[in-house]
């Protein structure tokens, strides 16, 4: 035996070893820096319950309008070809590398009073910035695109004969797509909805810069985490402490949803 | 009677092809990959629309260009098994087979599931997922499935190319039984001439998007139209010249050296068929005797048992396939590198102009 493969399987532990202490750290800080108790206390004040309501409902809010419109969509992309298709999907992903920051400003710049569609909106009598709704509107904005690619490549992957041969036994395109398609890209769907969660649960600049930070309307976890940190630290970690275990038990939710499937058990 | 006639022109290849089957009868499509006999039951089902044709069961008109009639994939009535059967992966396997019944209560799809289940002896197996069944299994499910619907046409593409050898047998048996049972018009695609002369009452050659030949799987083998047809259905294929001799027979002088004799008219360049069964070796050195025309001296190249004969590949030095029994090998002594005579008649020996 040489020792050459030896060394190299110490390489790749102490990487492996190097990026999980790194990653971890900062999450089992959150919850060793303060006692539970203390945790617990400072979860009792108003501001931080309303921020994490606020967050909750957005971020579901978010996602249904997002699962609702997107899925259907994906499906369109993934199933049929036309000229243009390539442009389409990189113009529905460009969200996804936009800094928050140009995310919050494009919005103004679209939605806002002196905003591209302004007027139409006020017109509609519908007041979205510095809104719970302008909330939703951001979180929509930021996280769709992880839902729609996540589902696309979930349909791209479904075998072509599975969507034929439900048409040959008598489904229309509608039912094909709602009795064999959705729940045969299911898991993908739903990891694709998991990120997207992750992602509208986490958002932060977008929503600042276009809904602002009023507790109890458009005040989010994590912008109610950035507003008390400097005067109440162990609130931000309080708050920080309950959106990682949500956090988290969206991914293991959906992680076990997707394992139970009927994926889970063999390939087709 | 089921009518296609479609034209289709996808990047490079074309497709253009007529065909009809009728009631009761299975119309065996074969070529080889690539051919477009998948794109001609496509057609059918109307999951790709030619360019121009018109696609017509019984009374009934599904696809007219012409006219501006295509009539959905769903409305058509086909009973289409798919190569790899595309059982439905979330659904068990009395689901699978209900999908179709639409409009009835549960108890009756899955009575009516059940009872076609039974027909193919896996009632058993129900409530199965298709990721746990065998693939016999899942041919007979998906069979299930597509005559759930009383289908007015049944479609099957390479039906038997999804099982292992042993179960194929006992397959094509029960498909052959299906065939005559349903009486619908059958369409059937496979790169296999076996198989389609096994489930076809009459066999299509498709080659390049259209079809070469047409007529009963002995037909084709008898009086194949071109080379490769004959190279298909299984012949020996070995070019040469060809020029008129005597009584009435055609000599024929083979690339790369030795002379044939056919019964069949021909000169210039041709292609010579002839079936491996029709031919015999004999050792090295004797006299041949018989009435075979034709004799060759050939190496022994490879030896391999298919069933309970044995595939003697030859070189002569142009590649020759001979099929004998295996007491016959040993007899013989036949190893590679040993050298023997192949003989055949005249009368077995096809010319095929090049």
């Amino acid at each position: 035996m040489s020792r050459r493969p030896r060394a190299f399987a110490v390489v790749l532990a102490a990487s492996l070893s190097a990026v999980l202490c790194f990653l971890t750290l900062p999450i089992v800080a959150i919850f060793t820096q303060t006692s539970p108790l203390e945790l617990l206390a400072s979860l009792g004040e108003e501001g931080a319950l309303d921020a994490l309501r606020l967050s909750v409902i957005c971020s579901a809010s978010a996602i249904a309008l997002i699962v609702l419109l997107g899925t259907p969509a994906a499906y369109l992309l993934a199933t049929r070809h036309f000229r243009g298709r390539a442009t389409l999907v990189t113009l529905i992903e460009l969200p996804l590398v936009l800094p928050p920051a140009v995310a919050g400003i494009g919005l103004l710049a679209a939605l806002g009073p002196n905003g591209a569609l302004g007027g139409l909106i006020e017109d509609a009598g519908i007041q979205l910035v510095l809104t719970t709704a302008g909330v939703i509107v951001a979180l929509t904005f930021v996280s769709a695109p992880f839902f729609l690619r996540q589902a696309q490549s979930a349909f791209e992957a479904l075998d072509r004969d599975w969507l034929d041969a439900s048409r040959t036994l008598g489904a229309s395109e509608a039912r094909t797509f709602m009795a064999v398609a959705v729940p045969t890209a299911g898991p993908g769907l739903a990891s694709g909805l998991a990120l997207a969660w992750g992602r509208a649960l986490g958002e932060f600049g977008a929503t600042l810069m276009f809904a602002g930070s009023f507790q109890g309307i458009t005040q989010t976890a994590p912008l109610a985490i950035y507003g008390t940190f400097s005067t109440d630290f162990t609130g931000a970690l309080a708050l920080s402490a309950v959106l990682v275990a949500v956090s988290a038990a969206l991914l293991l939710s959906v992680k076990l949803l997707g394992g139970s499937a009927w994926l889970g058990s063999a390939a087709r | 009677m089921l009518r296609v006639e479609a034209a289709l022109r996808l990047g490079a290849f074309a497709l253009d092809v007529a065909l009809a089957t009728p009631a009761g009868g299975c119309l065996a499509l074969a070529g080889p990959s690539g051919a477009g006999k998948s794109s001609v039951l496509r057609v059918v089902a109307g999951l790709v629309r030619p360019d121009s044709g018109s696609v017509s069961c019984g009374e009934e008109v599904w696809l007219d260009t012409a006219r501006g009639v295509d009539v959905a994939p769903e409305r058509r009535r086909c009973g289409y098994v798919f190569q790899e059967y595309a059982l439905f992966p979330h659904l068990r396997a009395w689901q699978n087979v209900a999908y179709s019944l639409r409009g009835l209560a549960r108890r009756e799809r899955h009575r009516r599931a059940l009872e076609l289940l039974d027909r193919f002896g896996i009632a058993h197996l129900a409530d199965a997922r298709p990721s746990t069944l065998s693939g016999g299994e899942r041919q007979r499910v998906a069979l299930a499935r597509a005559l759930a619907r009383r289908p007015r046409a049944l479609l099957l593409d390479e039906p038997l190319s999804a099982l292992d050898a042993r179960t194929r047998a006992s397959a094509s048996r029960e498909l052959a039984a299906v065939l005559r049972e349903t009486g619908v018009p059958a369409l059937l695609v496979t790169h296999d001439f076996t198989e389609a002369a096994l489930l076809g009452d009459r066999v299509g050659v498709i080659d390049g998007g259209r079809v070469i030949q047409q007529g009963t799987a002995a037909e084709l083998a008898a009086s194949p139209a071109s080379a490769f047809v004959a190279d298909f259905t299984g012949a020996v294929v070995l070019t040469g010249t060809a020029r008129p001799g005597g009584a009435g027979l055609t000599h024929v002088t083979l690339d790369g050296g030795g002379i044939v004799s056919s019964t069949d008219p021909g000169a210039g360049l041709v292609a010579v068929s002839v079936y491996p069964w029709e031919i015999t070796l004999a050792p090295n050195g004797t006299q041949p005797s018989g009435s075979a025309q034709n004799h060759l001296d050939v190496e022994v190249i490879s030896i391999t048992a298919v069933g309970n004969r044995v595939r003697v590949g030859l070189a002569a030095p142009q590649p020759l396939t001979a099929e004998i029994t295996e007491p016959a090998t040993h007899q013989l002594d036949l190893k590679p590198g040993a050298r023997a005579i192949a003989s055949w008649k005249a009368a077995a020996t096809r010319l095929l102009i090049r």
